[in-house]
């Protein structure tokens, strides 16, 4: 038994789901390999070498691979598989465009999202929004998994020492061209791996009084995420959306101003280990997962509540 | 050019949903369903590539249950020209799904496939990745606008931190994000014509596809409750909590 774990990276450094998917494989058990597939990518290959428990780094450079499509990606990874029982990617964008190509490459059923392991073949998975947790057994004689970063406690980044091999990739699919990227610039943690996160909702109103928020994150170095209903009325980019559809957190403190508390957004918030709400009504269902609810009026309480963290 | 636009029949996303008490899965009786929210993005899409020349036909596709029809005419109201249901109570999973859309689309030859990312009652988010492999064809998840010109496809897709372009050559398929367009609401005059709209029903076995499950479900649980409800009466009570009871700030 041994696992591939596909690292998300930027080229020079490894995204921190990577280390809680190398948790979820250390979980499962057996020997543990990391691809990292890039173009100059020895940065993160070198981080990657440095986990702890971490027998080998496959390394697989190319220029197609510098920012990998799904084609190219499944490619490599099928042509690796033989000698590995289980794959896993973390289920962020990245892992959720390419784990299903595998599969169906493969011919094996995916285990998406898992957050706990059971036995080697048999895994938890929330449905329906997380109003439901399924414990699920693959039947295939490979797992592909994707890996929910909130569900697994993230692997120790230093104090490894594994091999780097270097390993061939297939030539560019050509399917697919890469047309450019637009990324959102901000000096602020990622929101997936922040210790507080601040997020907005409808009752922000407009988009502009995001800017509230973003005087208290600076006081809190908290990351800023939004409700579904924020980033529909446009107030903020989609990859802000915190929820079903959109990312999973569950940081230390999760502040929710003026989110009202949809089912599809608490799915996305539930497991943060403190909650504070802000809502002007009282009857919101975000108070009921809340440990600290403030009924009022958040453009009131807002300032406030920045200024009392002098 | 001929559009092929898979649906989902689905637990309508207001309802919540509870887990049966032997932990067989969650209570799908009496409950209201409706079209996956992503799929109903994926036909307006379709709808709108029609209104502006690009499309020819759109054939709206869903697997499973007969009641599916109902989900299938919906489609059909909105502006779907023809549907196909792959009719069978079986469990259907997401490989078995993408089999049986590949064997569709191998009749069909449609230049596009547009589908839901995800599916609201699974949250796999496994279809449109696992048929675009199938058919050796180009994918493009997530989309959130798109350009059909030239028997090419411009995406942009949403990706953590951002936005990407991708551009890959006919035929190809998309998977929907949220902010893909806004669908519209069928009007009675088109849910009355969508009644005389053709349907035609097929078996998996007449389509050749094995679609045994893969997985087993072995349990379905409730998540663990979390208890909530505590308030506090001013800014100031909430700073000293969060400092002294929750100890997460300095």
């Amino acid at each position: 038994m041994s696992s591939l774990v596909i690292a998300e990276h930027d080229n020079a450094t490894l995204k921190s789901a990577t280390l809680n998917t190398v948790a979820a494989a250390h979980k499962i058990g057996g020997e543990i390999h990391v691809l990292v597939a890039g173009h100059h990518a020895d940065g993160a290959a070198q981080a990657a070498a440095q986990i702890a428990g971490i027998a080998k780094v496959v390394h697989a450079d190319a220029a197609h691979l510098a920012s990998p499509t799904a084609e190219n990606l499944a490619a490599l990874i099928v042509g690796l598989a033989d000698t590995y029982s289980h794959i896993l990617l973390p289920a962020t964008g990245f892992g959720k465009n390419v784990a299903p190509r595998i599969a169906a490459l493969l011919d094996v059923a995916q285990v998406s999202d898992i957050i706990a392991v059971e036995s080697p073949d048999t895994f938890v998975r929330p449905i329906y929004a997380g109003n439901a947790f399924a414990t699920v057994q693959s039947k295939d004689p490979k797992k592909v998994i994707t890996v929910r970063a909130t569900g697994f406690d993230a692997a120790v980044a230093s104090g490894g020492s594994a091999t780097i091999e270097t390993v061939p990739s297939p030539a560019d699919s050509g399917l697919v061209e890469v047309l450019g990227q637009e990324l959102t610039k901000s000096d602020r943690p990622e929101l997936t791996s922040a210790r507080v996160v601040i997020s907005g909702g409808r009752g922000l109103q407009k988009g502009e009084n995001f800017k509230m928020l973003e005087a208290l994150a600076d006081k809190l170095h908290a990351a800023i995420g939004a409700s579904r209903a924020a980033v529909d009325a446009g107030y903020v980019p989609n990859d802000y959306q915190v929820g079903q559809t959109g990312k999973i957190v569950a940081p230390e403190l999760y502040i929710a101003i003026g989110i009202s508390g949809a089912i599809q957004h608490l799915a996305g918030m539930k497991d943060s280990k403190v909650i504070v709400a802000i809502n002007k009504d009282p009857e919101a269902p975000i108070f009921q997962i809340a440990d600290y609810g403030l009924v009022g009026d958040l453009f009131e309480i807002v300032p406030q509540l920045t200024a009392e963290l002098g | 050019m001929k559009v092929l636009v898979p649906i989902k029949r689905v637990v309508d996303f207001n309802v919540k949903v509870r887990v049966k008490p032997d932990g067989s899965g969650v209570d799908t009786a009496n409950v209201k369903m409706s079209m996956n929210p992503f799929d109903e993005i994926a036909v307006e899409e379709a709808v709108r590539l029609k209104e502006r020349g690009v499309a020819t036909e759109i054939v709206a596709v869903s697997c499973g249950l007969t009641a599916c029809q109902e989900t299938l005419r919906t489609a059909l109201a909105i502006g779907a020209d023809r549907a196909i249901l792959v009719e069978t109570d079986a469990e259907l999973q997401p490989l078995a799904v993408a089999k049986l859309l590949k064997a569709i689309v191998d009749k069909e030859a449609p230049q596009l496939v547009i589908l839901g990312k995800q599916a609201i009652d699974d949250d796999a988010n496994q279809v449109g990745q696992m048929l675009a492999a199938l058919l050796r064809w180009p994918q493009a998840t997530f989309a959130s606008k798109v350009d059909i010109a030239d028997g090419k496809a411009t995406v942009k897709r949403e990706i953590d931190g951002g936005l990407e372009t991708l551009g890959m050559k006919l035929p190809a398929v998309i998977t929907t994000d949220l902010r893909l367009n806004e669908p519209r609401y069928a009007t009675l005059p088109n849910i009355m014509k969508a009644k005389k709209k053709a349907l035609d029903v097929v078996k998996p076995e007449a389509l050749g596809v094995e679609v045994a499950p893969r997985l087993v479900t072995l349990k379905v649980v409730e998540p663990p409750k979390r208890r909530g409800g505590g308030k506090v009466a001013d800014v100031k009570e909430l700073v000293a909590k969060l400092r002294n009871e929750a100890k997460v700030l300095p």
